[in-house]
This record gives structure tokens, C-alpha cells and sequence, in this order.
């Protein structure tokens, strides 16, 4: 750590994005990461120390947590892969177009980001609910949404679009437009350039905002609690499953909210791993 | 660490580790100054005169009406006590009593509860029963469509919310439906009594089962329909002093408002039946 301070105080000059110089981080700035560390980690541990672990096996294969955990896992692949059709094409929309009311429209879109999730689930209440704006028009389909699997996709996808539309809006700003111009007076039409050019070089960008959708939508609970109400095998999530057996088993309670946390962390690293880039990078 | 800190700018480096110093100084104070606020007024507080200081009440959240509007009466009855009123689920509050939160009374929606603080000795005295609540059916304003009894709930074109059976609003469910036989395929089991009202409040559900206080709290969204099988299960308000109270004659003077013909009345009013 010492022999970085040999740098001299007053560097200013910006290594450019192509040399990869690695900036002397100030002494300083370590201990407090290790604060900001610690204070992450420090309630996990002590999760974990609560664990009943003679027990675990048993309260995480029971009937009602596996059907929680295949509940949560399926809602979220869902709500990711909706977040995926739905968020591509408003970051772009963000990114690659001006238009009047654009700043104010990019605020409301990542509204749900801000938004506590309770808000959230009431919003969604009022427009898809049997008495909501649209619940009219799904009932004449012949669709009810209360009380069902899709209602649990739905709050999950409104809470978690904002972090692909985000994470990948950035990503296209960052990666530019000279190599889609080129394209495009090669003779690409927009489409062409979109499947070949864009969505392969912000490829990183759009896996680590999907990434942080599925994680968004694993954790998912107020919204889900307001809007979909809490079914076993039907809306009940392995959020809400925790939130039930707290009242009764604290233990089942903490050996689930382990499973949890392990899921998120897995999913995270390995697709982190694979695409081998930091979470919400953009391109290099 | 940056013991081999270049002479140059040794001044500026002792300015900042003085910085750092006084940043971690000021985080190991502020936690610490919270672990103490945790255990603070059992020994602090030395004001030992009847009537007056603080009066910490928990209480179940069901109870929020009837005590904020008893504890009203009280302070204006005993000039210089402030009654302090914390509501939530009797499980968490139980939880917080017993991991050292300082409370003076402690009303529980059920005697469970009431017993987790009891049993260690935490509460002064036996608990005493000052007040009932049993289910009521609660469908939408108009009551759509048509229900009478339980036994109409066991259709399943009606949607049904009720309580799940890990919390007591289930199992008082549970227990009343298998006093009429009756099987309710719920279309949701909410882990709290609020959650199933704001479901029929909010038109999702055609139905659900709460408390009678609840309906009476929701009067004008919502109709309650009375059911031959809720005396099944009856709901028991257990209310004691706690021995660790720092201001056991506030407390004692409390407790004798809430169970005596005041209380009682206000009980009436909020929809509780009282022993």
C-alpha cells in the first residue's frame, strides 16, 4: 500500500480509457470501504449466526418453502425476460432519440426505483385491480388478474425495469454511435444495425442490468403483498414466505432468509463471472 | 499504516488522519450512545412521584383507536404523565419486551403473547382479560353478493381472503370454520388481519374474515356480517404491568382506566365485547 504514495500529490493528467493505468487510490479511502464493507456484511453474519443449522435441512425442504423458492425463482425469470422486451427498446428510445419532455418522461420511467414498493403495489392495485383503471377491459377477456401468478409478475417487473433501463441506457451512451453510423452508410438498415452492431457491443451493459432486474425481482415483496395478495404455490414468494413464518418459527424464518440471500449471490457472481465485467458497467 | 509517510506532506497527512480520527470516533460514539438509549430508563429516570413522567403503553395494534383515545382521558386525568403509545403485532411487541425495550404496560390481542412475557416474570402481577374480539364476516358495501354464512363462502366463484394459520386471525379462522364444517378455498392467506380487510376494501376480494373491530373501523367501505359460528373462537385482550416499569403507579392507575367502566365503554364504542 506504501509504495503507492510515491506518486506525487499533484497528478491531474487523465489516464485515457486505452492505457490501462491503474490510478493510485488515496490511503485514506481504504478504511472507510472497510466501514462501508462491514456495515454490509456485519447483519448477514449475523443472520447466519442465528441460523439453527441441526434444523436447516429440514426447514428449507419443507412443502411450503420449496414451493416458495420455485414460485420465486420462476417469477423472476419471467418478470426478468418481460423486463428485457419491454426495457431494450426504452433505452434506446432514452438514449438515441431527443425529444420534447424526454428528461421529465426518463423520471417518471425510473419512478419505481424511488417509490416504496407498498406505493408501488397500490399503483398497480388501481390500474389493474378488478375495480381499476384497465381491470374493466381485462375482466371482458375473460382475464383476472388478482390473486394470480401473473399478478406477482407484474409487480416484480414494475419494480425491477428501471435497473435495465437504466444499466443499459447507460451502456449505449457510453459505447457511442460511430460504429452504428458506419454501419449504417455501409448500407444497414436500422434494424440490421440494431442486431448486429448495438444490442452485441452493449451486450455486457444489458446482461448486468438484467442481472440486477432478476435480483430486484427475487426480493420483491411490498408491492407483491399489496397487489398480488399471498397464496402458497400461487403468489407467495419466498419473501412473503419469510414474512408469514416469522410469526411463527423464527428459525424457519432465518434458515429461509439464508436461502435467499445464497440464490441472489449465486445468480449474481456467476453471470458476473461469465460476462466478465463489473455489475452496471457499460463498455470499456 | 502510513508510517512511512514522506517528510513533504507530513502535516497535511496528520490534518487528515486527525479527520479520520474524529470519523470513527464519532461512529463508535453515536453507536454506542444507541446500545445505551436501548437500556437507558430502566436505571435512568429517577422521578419515583405518582402521576407523573413517562408512560411507555404497548399495545396491539388492533387496539389503536380505543387507547389513543383512553390514553387522551388519562393524561388529562393525571396532569404531568405522558403516555407514549406503541402499536404493532403482539409477537413483535412481545419480542421487543423481552429483548430489554422499555415498557410500563403491555396489552396483548392474545394470551400467547401475553404468556412469552409472563412466563420469564416480566409482568407484575397476573395478566387480566379486559376485553374480546371474535370474526366477522367483511364483504364489500352493499354486500354483492349476497352472503349470509359461512357456509356461502365455500363457493368458490366467491373470492376469499382470509388470515394465514401461523397468525392468530387464521387461526381463529381455522377454528371456526371447522365449527361449521365448512371448507374456504381462499383465493389468498394474508399474515395480517389488515392486509385481508384492505383486499375487500380495495374490491379484489368478495369476501374475508376479520375482526369485528376491524370492520367497525372500515364502516361506510365495507359491510360485517355476523356468523352462528364465531363464538368458536374467541378472542382474549390479556393487559398487565410490567415489573420492570419505571413508573409503576402511572402504570397500575393505566391498567385500572382501561379495565374499569370507562374503559369498558370505550371498548363498547371501538366494537370489542368486554368480559
Amino acid at each position: 500500500m506504501d509504495t503507492t504514495t510515491a506518486a506525487p500529490d499533484t497528478v491531474t493528467t487523465v489516464p485515457d480509457a486505452t492505457t490501462a493505468v491503474r490510478a493510485p487510490v488515496p490511503y485514506w479511502i481504504y478504511p472507510l470501504a472497510a466501514a462501508g464493507a462491514i456495515f454490509v456484511l456485519l447483519p448477514l453474519a449475523g443472520m447466519a449466526a442465528r441460523v439453527n443449522w441441526q434444523e436447516f435441512p429440514q426447514l428449507v425442504t419443507s412443502e411450503a418453502s420449496l414451493a416458495a423458492l420455485g414460485l420465486s425463482l420462476r417469477t423472476a425469470t419471467a418478470s426478468t425476460a418481460l423486463c428485457i422486451v419491454l426495457g431494450i427498446p426504452m433505452a434506446l428510445v432514452l438514449a438515441r432519440s431527443s425529444f420534447p419532455g424526454q428528461q421529465v418522461l426518463r423520471s417518471l420511467v425510473l419512478l419505481p426505483l424511488v417509490l416504496p414498493p407498498v406505493v408501488g403495489g397500490l399503483a398497480l392495485l388501481y390500474t389493474f385491480g378488478r375495480r381499476g383503471l384497465l381491470g374493466g377491459t381485462f375482466e371482458a377477456f375473460g382475464l383476472e388478474i388478482a390473486f394470480s401468478t401473473t399478478a406477482v409478475v407484474l409487480a416484480q417487473t414494475f419494480v425491477a425495469l428501471p435497473f435495465l433501463v437504466l444499466s443499459l441506457e447507460g451502456a449505449l451512451r457510453t459505447a457511442g454511435t460511430r460504429y452504428e453510423a458506419a454501419a449504417a452508410t455501409l448500407g444497414a438498415g436500422p434494424s440490421r444495425v440494431l442486431r448486429t452492431v448495438t444490442l452485441p457491443l452493449v451486450l455486457p451493459g444489458l446482461v448486468s442490468g438484467a442481472v440486477l432486474s432478476f435480483a430486484r425481482c427475487l426480493g420483491e415483496f411490498g408491492a407483491t403483498l399489496t397487489f398480488a395478495g399471498s397464496l402458497q404455490g400461487v403468489t407467495r414468494t419466498l419473501p412473503l414466505e419469510i414474512y408469514l413464518q416469522r410469526e411463527t418459527d423464527a428459525d424457519a424464518a432465518v434458515a429461509l432468509s439464508l436461502v435467499l440471500v445464497v440464490v441472489a449471490v449465486v445468480v449474481v457472481t456467476l453471470v458476473h463471472r461469465r460476462s466478465g465485467l463489473p455489475l452496471a458497467a457499460g463498455i470499456r | 499504516m502510513a508510517h512511512s509517510a514522506p517528510p513533504r506532506s507530513a502535516t497535511k497527512r496528520t490534518a487528515r488522519r486527525r479527520l479520520l480520527a474524529v470519523l470513527l470516533g464519532g461512529v463508535l460514539l453515536a453507536t454506542t450512545a444507541c446500545s445505551a438509549g436501548g437500556q437507558g430508563p430502566q436505571q435512568a429516570s429517577g422521578s419515583g412521584s405518582p402521576g407523573s413522567g413517562e408512560l411507555n403503553v404497548f399495545a396491539a395494534a388492533s387496539l389503536n383507536g380505543v387507547l389513543t383515545d383512553l390514553a387522551a382521558e388519562f393524561e388529562d386525568d393525571h396532569p404531568g404523565v405522558t403516555v407514549r403509545l406503541n402499536f404493532a403485532g403482539s409477537s413483535d411487541l412481545a419480542t421487543q419486551i423481552l429483548s430489554g425495550a422499555p415498557a410500563d404496560v403491555f396489552a396483548s390481542a392474545n394470551p400467547e403473547n401475553m404468556d412469552k412475557v409472563t412466563a420469564p416474570g416480566l409482568a407484575a402481577g397476573d395478566p387480566v382479560t379486559f376485553a374480546t374480539n371474535e370474526l366477522q364476516i367483511v364483504v364489500p358495501d352493499g354486500n354483492p353478493h349476497g352472503i349470509t354464512s359461512l357456509a356461502d363462502l365455500a363457493d368458490q366463484r366467491i373470492k376469499t381472503v382470509i388470515c394465514a394459520p401461523q397468525v392468530p386471525c387464521g387461526a381463529a379462522t381455522q377454528k371456526v370454520s371447522q365449527e361449521a364444517g365448512v371448507e374456504i378455498p381462499a383465493v389468498s392467506e394474508e399474515s395480517s388481519v389488515t392486509d385481508v380487510l384492505g383486499k375487500v376494501v380495495s374490491g379484489e376480494a368478495d369476501a374475508g374474515l376479520v375482526y369485528v373491530t376491524d370492520v367497525k373501523n372500515a364502516q361506510g367501505q365495507v359491510e360485517g356480517i355476523d356468523f352462528a359460528e364465531a363464538g368458536a373462537a374467541v378472542n382474549d385482550y390479556p393487559i398487565a404491568r410490567l415489573a420492570e416499569s419505571t413508573n409503576p403507579d402511572a402504570a397500575e392507575a393505566f391498567v385500572a382506566l382501561v379495565t374499569g367502566p370507562d374503559g369498558r365503554k370505550a371498548l363498547a364504542d371501538y366494537g370489542f365485547g368486554t368480559p
